[in-house]
């Protein structure tokens, strides 16, 4: 008989797969309406914003560093392109500053990391400080988005018609594609590559000839990027931009890597995986969100105690391969 | 005037004994700023006394930066041992939450309060330190946990209400002042010479560095250091516990979501910035506490300037980035070589 054995990669991934099915399942046969294509929809669309960020950090975690600053500059970025869209820039214009903001920010951790030698973890606590602040300096409060390609196009004209009443918004769209994008290029392409050979043994690597410095600024630069999408797309979300907003974001971001199969000591990882971890802390909101009695606070606790599970057996299937 | 004098004679001769120590640094650093506060900022030195105590900026400094300094003495053990704890703001609302209950909602007495609020603090500590010790998670992912879940769980024991309560013992202790300073100067004094004496006195401190240096070599010497870093965690959770009391006496009720926000991190600064390397091995207790002064100091500054509160975070990060990049070795390398191509200066010196 073929035993079927499932490698240390595999096993999260597929336990991650597995409490996703259960808890959806299990919302599906506790609660009418929960099985609901419509559901489902806003389960992708609700949580774009988080699952780009933690697509991004997921990179960073693969080449063993971890970036803190995420929910920082995803609501620096809101507000930022609210506030040029105010001051009269088109929105595409507004979203490629924000982008090429988001990339910079990144690259200058990057370098702070690389060329001096310090801690990933201080660095982004710096890079959370500053992005925070600079939010509140480019306008001190909520800026709600008054345009028609905010209006009309990205909420109407891009979204998918699934029914009559029921569209796919594009915000889930971009949640998709870029999951999409990153696997392949953690997957297939060099960088990929280069980034869990650093994740697992940067001195390795190094002998190997992998490009350290310039990866590992990629990789913030990337994270810094994709931090600044998740802004983007928050903004498509609310049709507003909030200096004050995602406190906490990055933690999410991470629990998600995390439960989704990354492993925090770097070199393992898989980018469909985080989805998973995204839409498994989905299923937790909406479920609370359905049993309506249960204050959401138990969200943390649930998050909290799933995330204590998986990164136990992360330790258990790391000490089985030693 | 011999006030202004006599402070700042005094300032410069702790600069001077301590200025081949690395508590030198953030002590400059602090003295920088305190000077560029008594040139620019009108009234930041004022103080005056009403009904036997003292009021001003600077007793605003000690006082609010107590909680941070109580956080920072933990910190510091936790981060000579190579790890760091990020839960210690989320075990500062479970313990004010703990503290609320019992008086405000069991109503049982005061001391059984301040005992249970403690006893929070050393469980959740001890869940740390099972975690990192006992099942080997890096510490950033173990103590992950409790940040997340921590404040839910105050949440859980408060059933999500903000209890607040008036007993003048409790209100005291954050409140109240000794010989006319804030009573949470003696509780800070306190508990740092209860540190001092703890690591210094015995040979745990010892057992912490080498733990902290190289977790093989300490092993091999007969150490225990599942154990040293077990208590380590404990002893965090527990200033955790001593700090979630002075931040709920405060504002007289526990808040469970916005107790503690953000200090771990201004924790783990005063650390960083008072000459603890985050790698482990070699720590500063007083350099910490000094640390801690330094970031209140510049919060303090930026409030007596009218900057709003919003957007203080931004000259923080930069101070933070530019201590660790001043405390960076590849910086000083370059420096040092760039040194000596020029006359000698009294920076180099130090």
């Amino acid at each position: 008989m073929k035993k079927l054995r499932l490698s240390p990669q595999t096993i999260p991934m597929v336990a991650s797969v597995a409490v996703l099915i259960v808890l959806y399942v299990g919302g599906c046969l506790a609660f009418d309406n929960f099985g609901s294509l419509r559901v489902l929809i806003n389960l992708f669309g609700d949580n774009a914003f988080l699952g780009v960020a933690a697509i991004g950090i997921t990179f960073v975690i693969l080449s063993g560093g971890i970036d803190l600053s995420v929910g920082a500059v995803v609501a620096l970025t809101s507000i930022l392109i609210a506030g040029l869209i105010g001051h009269g820039l088109h929105p595409l214009a507004a979203i490629a500053v924000s982008l090429a903001f988001g990339a910079a920010f990144g690259a200058l951790m990057g370098t702070l990391i690389q060329v001096f030698e310090l801690p990933p973890f201080l660095v982004t606590l710096g890079g959370m400080f500053l992005a925070r602040g600079l939010g509140f300096v480019v306008h001190p409060e909520s800026l709600s988005i008054d345009h028609p390609f905010y209006g009309d196009f990205v909420s109407q004209t891009l979204s998918l018609p699934v029914t009559r009443k029921l569209s796919i918004p594009f915000t889930a769209v971009c949640l998709v594609a870029v999951v999409i994008g990153a696997t392949m290029l953690a997957r297939w392409s060099r960088f990929g590559r280069n980034v869990r050979a650093i994740g697992s043994s940067e001195a390795s690597a190094r002998l190997m000839g992998v490009p350290i410095a310039r990866t590992k600024i990629l990789v913030y630069t990337l994270a810094g990027a994709l931090s600044a999408l998740g802004g983007v797309v928050a903004t498509f979300y609310m049709q507003s931009g909030n200096p004050a907003s995602f406190v906490g974001l990055e933690l999410d971001a991470i629990a998600a890597a995390v439960i989704g199969g990354t492993l925090l000591r770097g070199g393992v990882g898989f980018i469909p995986g985080t989805l998973v971890g995204v839409l498994i802390l989905g299923v937790i909101q909406t479920l609370i969100i359905f049993q309506g009695t249960l204050n959401s606070w138990w969200t943390r606790i649930a998050v909290g105690g799933l995330l204590f599970v998986f990164i136990l057996l992360q330790q258990l299937i790391t000490r089985r391969k030693k | 005037m011999w006030i202004d004098l006599v402070f700042w004679a005094g300032f410069a001769g702790l600069l001077w004994v301590n200025r081949s120590r690395p508590v030198f640094w953030p002590l400059l650093a602090l003295g920088l700023l305190l000077l560029f506060n008594r040139f620019t900022t009108p009234g930041f030195f004022d103080l005056e006394i009403r009904d036997g105590r003292l009021y001003g900026s600077l007793v605003d400094v000690i006082n609010q930066g107590s909680k941070v300094m109580l956080l920072a003495l933990g910190m510091t053990l936790v981060i000579a041992t190579g790890g760091v704890d990020l839960s210690v703001g989320a075990i500062m609302a479970i313990a004010g939450a703990v503290l609320a209950q019992v008086v405000g909602v069991a109503h049982l007495s005061v001391t059984v309060a301040i005992v249970a609020a403690l006893a929070a603090g050393l469980l959740a500590g001890a869940w740390n330190g099972l975690l990192v010790a006992g099942l080997r998670i890096q510490p950033i992912v173990a103590t992950l946990i409790l940040m997340v879940a921590g404040r839910g769980i105050a949440q859980l024991i408060t059933d999500g209400q903000i209890i607040n309560f008036e007993q003048p013992a409790l209100v005291f202790l954050g409140n109240g002042s000794l010989f006319g300073l804030p009573f949470t100067l003696t509780l800070v004094l306190a508990m740092f010479i209860f540190t001092a004496l703890l690591v210094r006195g015995t040979a745990l401190g010892l057992f912490i560095e080498a733990v902290g240096d190289n977790e093989t070599a300490s092993h091999f010497t007969g150490l225990s250091a599942q154990r040293v870093k077990f208590l380590v965690y404990v002893f965090a959770g527990f200033c955790a516990g001593l700090a979630g009391l002075v931040a709920a006496s405060n504002i007289k009720s526990a808040d469970a979501n916005h107790a503690g926000l953000y200090l771990e991190l201004d924790a783990i600064l005063a650390v960083v910035v008072g000459g603890t390397a985050l790698t482990g091995g070699r720590f500063q207790l007083a350099g910490s506490l000094v640390g801690a002064l330094l970031i209140q100091t510049l919060s303090t500054t930026l409030y007596a300037r009218n900057v709003s509160a919003d957007i203080a975070p931004v000259p923080k990060a930069i101070v933070i980035l530019a201590v660790c990049l001043l405390q960076s070795p590849v910086l000083r390398g370059k420096i040092a070589r760039l040194g000596r191509f020029l006359p000698k200066t009294k920076g180099g010196a130090a």
